[in-house]
């Protein structure tokens, strides 16, 4: 493993790995390797390049290096009584720059946006072994192309964050959860569609297979109060609500943001519009699936051990996609951990992918579409 | 008038007939212009210092004709300008004078609103204010409002990622569109994203919001609406000096409050501004600050008390609070008539968009009086002051000869600035060709060697919308290379503008 301790090191890593036509695997903290196809490539981990480079809470932009672990991140602007808004989430020793390459959006997601919402700069070393900005240190800013955009979520195929600017907010004061009881999937989904449209602004809503609808309201104490008296009544035709202590709904919460807890090797990550949710678990669940739903329905983990791609038909079906999260090695040799993208769409990303690695440094062979990419143009 | 554009190409210019007859083929009836005189109305977009009789134009109606049109244009080598309701204020969609102009406000259409789903699918000529209005008997809006909402396209909207009074709180453009159907230069039409979050693969709609219409053309918008705020109220606070103001702002952060907008304005605005629309500003201050909070009545309630509050402590010497919706709008009437208000005491103005770290604001403003006095040339400012993005507006008059080169060189310094203190160029205007030639100010050779290779893999022959944005075109086929050089233009026979 090579572990570069600053960005010129790494860019000469890079360079180097260009001139010999030897493939590198970026990487965090590691905890997403089981992502994508098995393959031999060297990794190249960013965890050494590490640490704040600034931050000032009252301009609300926090900038720092790539391997700084996401808890100390956390816990970091916390002290300033501010959050990530997106809710990143990861396992033990999560990188900062792992999880945003990742596009990983907690449950908060549905209100607040996501990874590629918050990511405001970055510094990058190119698939070139060149290192360019894009973006800015400043909440505002529309000068040039959105690269942050493409790096967020782009699973280092683009290229290594050398130093990120993130948006910070201000914590919520107060955040409460009230938990609805007994609702099977499509009444859960009106339920959730209900909360989520009515002006109490509620902030996360989630649905469990055993029943459970979990709305989030979070903000000053006054505000908070006033929307849990009112919520009641604005949704007395879906379900009837009662408080939740924070101990009781963190583990909720945690099952259907991250969809642990559900059985089996085989885990999807479905992504759909809401209205179609119940119907993509009642299609799957005659099969053994285990499922949790977040973002008011728009995200759906499935569990479910079959060696196909029955998932993600339905998931096609009902116009969404679904990504293969967790699967024998076996499996996801044969199937592309993202959902397939039409041919165009499918060019198009090549081209750009192009444009920042046109000699496929980062195309490990992780992601199927990319080998076959390469294998095609070449 | 210090911008170049690129220079005609004859070889287009001299087979203009042949092309009227293509388009034609394509879009029957009315839908293209090329009589001189018709041209004329569609010389400019709002950056109206800069005026160019586009070769003709094309209005087509279908995503099919957009794609013919495209594909026809590619195949043939000519130049394509889109164009959506022309309110840029960067000279986005400023004519070329070999360039077809592209205009979508045919596409007009609101094609589904799911309210479960919280999503609006709207054809691109569709204005920001519309999208709005067609969901708000159901208590929905769209959240981002450009000042130019009445008129601003949604397609323009995601051209130039544009913001509004609220985009600190509800984000920008790239912040609440979900989908884009989009056509290539080649006439390839593709989705990207749609009605569901976070699609798989890289996220290009992420790159395509704000590209000023160089990767492609939008034929069709996925937004997210959100269920209107139960109550919004304003306060107005008044105080000595700007610095002071600034101090308010970054307390009103620091304490954990986002205000759904937050603005200020100088004393020339000020007394700009209430001498056109008497609404009873303070005339005695030297900032004023619009701070306006949603949500529900109690959070309004306490927030406005502590926003009260500590205007108090940062030294405000006057402090109003809306006490019903229409003295909330009467506030608001005085900031959104500011550039008509300037406009009043100025022959012309010329606007400015920069973003700063707002603690950088009091040295900021010092040294733009400096600029101010050495161009001789009067400044109005009017700031979204949470987000720190600047709007100076220049004050000059275009027919006292050499006061718009002075007009420009000033703004020039004032963006520079914003770059020095570790800000931007342009916070929601765009680029445009207004800043096109500052782009080195903020990124250096390779940042823009790098986002044009970009620009490379949708539109390899740069056909679309040039002359905008990027100060040098780089040919697609030099810039795919490995191991450039640094520094030094390694083609200095290229053209640059």
């Amino acid at each position: 493993m090579l572990e570069p301790r600053d960005a010129q090191d790494l860019r000469q890593i890079v360079a180097d790995a260009v001139a010999s036509g030897r493939k590198l695997e970026l990487q965090g903290g590691g905890t997403r390797g089981s992502f994508g196809a098995p393959r031999e490539a060297e990794v190249l981990s960013l965890r050494q390049i590490s640490g704040v480079v600034d931050y000032d809470p009252a301009e609300l932009v926090l900038t720092l290096r790539p391997g700084t672990p996401l808890d100390e991140v956390r816990a970091l602007v916390a002290g300033e009584g501010q959050m990530l808004a997106f809710e990143p989430w990861g396992g033990e020793g999560a990188t900062i720059g792992g999880t945003i390459a990742a596009g990983v959006a907690g449950s908060r997601r549905v209100t607040a946006g996501s990874a590629r919402d918050h990511l405001l700069g970055v510094t990058v070393v190119s698939g070139r072994g060149e290192v360019f900005v894009a973006g800015a240190k400043v909440v505002k800013n529309v000068t040039g192309y959105d690269l942050p955009k493409l790096m967020a979520g782009s699973w280092g195929r683009l290229g290594a964050m050398t130093e990120l600017t993130l948006k910070v907010l201000p914590r919520p004061r107060q955040t409460v959860t009230m938990l609805a009881r007994g609702l099977a999937p499509a009444a859960a989904h009106a339920a959730m569609a209900c909360a989520l449209g009515c002006n109490a602004e509620v902030s996360a809503a989630a649905h469990l297979q055993t029943g459970e609808v979990l709305l989030r309201l979070a903000g000053f104490a006054p505000s908070v109060t006033a929307r849990c008296a009112a919520l009641p009544g604005l949704m007395a035709a879906h379900c009837t609500l009662e408080q939740l202590t924070e101990e009781e709904a963190a583990p909720l919460w945690h099952q259907a943001m991250t969809g642990s807890g559900l059985a089996g090797e085989t885990r999807w990550r479905v992504h759909l519009p809401p209205r179609h949710a119940a119907e993509l678990v009642g299609a799957l669940e005659p099969h053994g699936a285990q499922w949790a739903m977040d973002w008011g329905g728009g995200q759906v983990w499935v569990a479910l051990d079959r060696s196909d791609d029955l998932v993600r038909q339905q998931a096609a079906r009902l116009g969404g996609e679904a990504a293969l999260v967790a699967a024998a090695p076996e499996m996801r040799a044969r199937v592309a951990a993202l959902h397939p993208r039409c041919s165009a769409v499918a060019n198009l990303e090549q081209r750009v992918r192009r444009a920042f690695d046109p000699a496929g440094v980062f195309a490990t062979g992780r992601f199927t579409e990319d080998t076959d990419a390469d294998q095609f143009s070449a | 008038m210090s911008i170049t554009m690129p220079e005609p190409c004859a070889e287009t210019l001299a087979k203009r007939d042949r092309i009227v007859a293509a388009m034609r083929a394509i879009v029957p009836g009315e839908g293209v212009i090329d009589d001189p005189d018709a041209l004329r109305p569609w010389e400019s977009d709002a950056l109206t210092a800069y005026r160019q009789p586009p070769m003709l134009v094309v209005l087509p109606e279908t995503v099919e004709q957009v794609s013919a049109i495209l594909s026809w244009c590619h195949a043939e080598g000519v130049k394509v300008v889109p164009r959506g309701s022309g309110t840029s204020l960067s000279g986005g969609a400023l004519p070329l004078a070999d360039a077809v102009l592209l205009g979508m406000g045919k596409f007009k259409r609101v094609l589904e609103i799911d309210y479960e789903d919280r999503v609006a699918v709207v054809q691109p000529g569709v204005t920001n204010l519309a999208i709005t209005q067609a969901v708000e008997a159901r208590g929905f809006y769209y959240a981002p409002d450009p000042s130019s909402q009445i008129a601003c396209s949604i397609g323009g909207n995601v051209a130039e990622n544009s913001g509004g009074v609220h985009c600190l709180k509800y984000g920008l453009t790239t912040n609440n569109v979900l989908g884009v159907e989009l056509v290539l230069m080649d006439g390839e039409v593709v989705r990207l994203g749609g009605r569901h979050l976070d699609p798989a693969g890289l996220d290009l709609l992420g790159v395509v919001v704000g590209s000023e219409g160089l990767l492609g053309v939008v034929t069709e918008v996925t937004v997210r609406i959100l269920p209107k705020p139960e109550t919004a109220r304003a306060v107005l606070v008044g105080f000595p000096d700007a610095e002071q103001a600034g101090a308010c702002v970054a307390q009103v952060i620091a304490e954990g409050i986002i205000p759904a907008g937050m603005e200020m304005m100088d004393k020339p605005a000020i007394h700009a501004a209430e001498a056109f629309v008497q609404v009873g500003y303070p005339l005695d201050v030297g900032a004023l600050l619009i701070v306006e909070v949603d949500g529900p009545a109690a959070e309004c309630d306490h927030l406005i008390e502590e926003i009260a509050r500590i205007a108090g402590a940062n030294g405000a010497v006057t402090t109003r609070v809306s006490q019903d919706e229409s003295e909330r709008m009467a506030f608001w009437a005085g900031r959104k008539a500011a550039f008509p208000a300037v406009g009043r005491i100025s022959p012309d103005y010329y606007c400015m968009d920069g973003t700063i770290p707002r603690r950088r604001l009091p040295e900021v403003l010092r040294r733009m009086e400096e600029l101010s006095a050495q161009y001789g040339l009067g400044v109005a400012n009017v700031f979204h002051a949470g987000d720190g993005n600047l709007h100076p507006l220049i004050l000059y008059d275009a027919n006292k000869p050499g006061e718009l080169d002075r007009a420009e060189a000033f703004g020039a310094d004032i963006l520079r600035l914003c770059v020095e203190v570790g800000g931007v160029l342009t916070g929601e205007h765009g680029v445009g060709i207004e800043k096109r030639d500052l782009m080195p100010e903020m990124f250096g050779e390779e940042d823009l060697r790098q986002q044009q290779r970009v620009k490379c893999a949708f539109d390899p022959d740069l056909l679309l919308n040039p002359g905008k944005v990027f100060p040098t075109l780089h040919r697609c086929a030099e810039l795919g290379r490995m191991h450039v050089h640094h520094g030094a233009l390694p083609h200095p026979d290229l053209p640059r503008f």
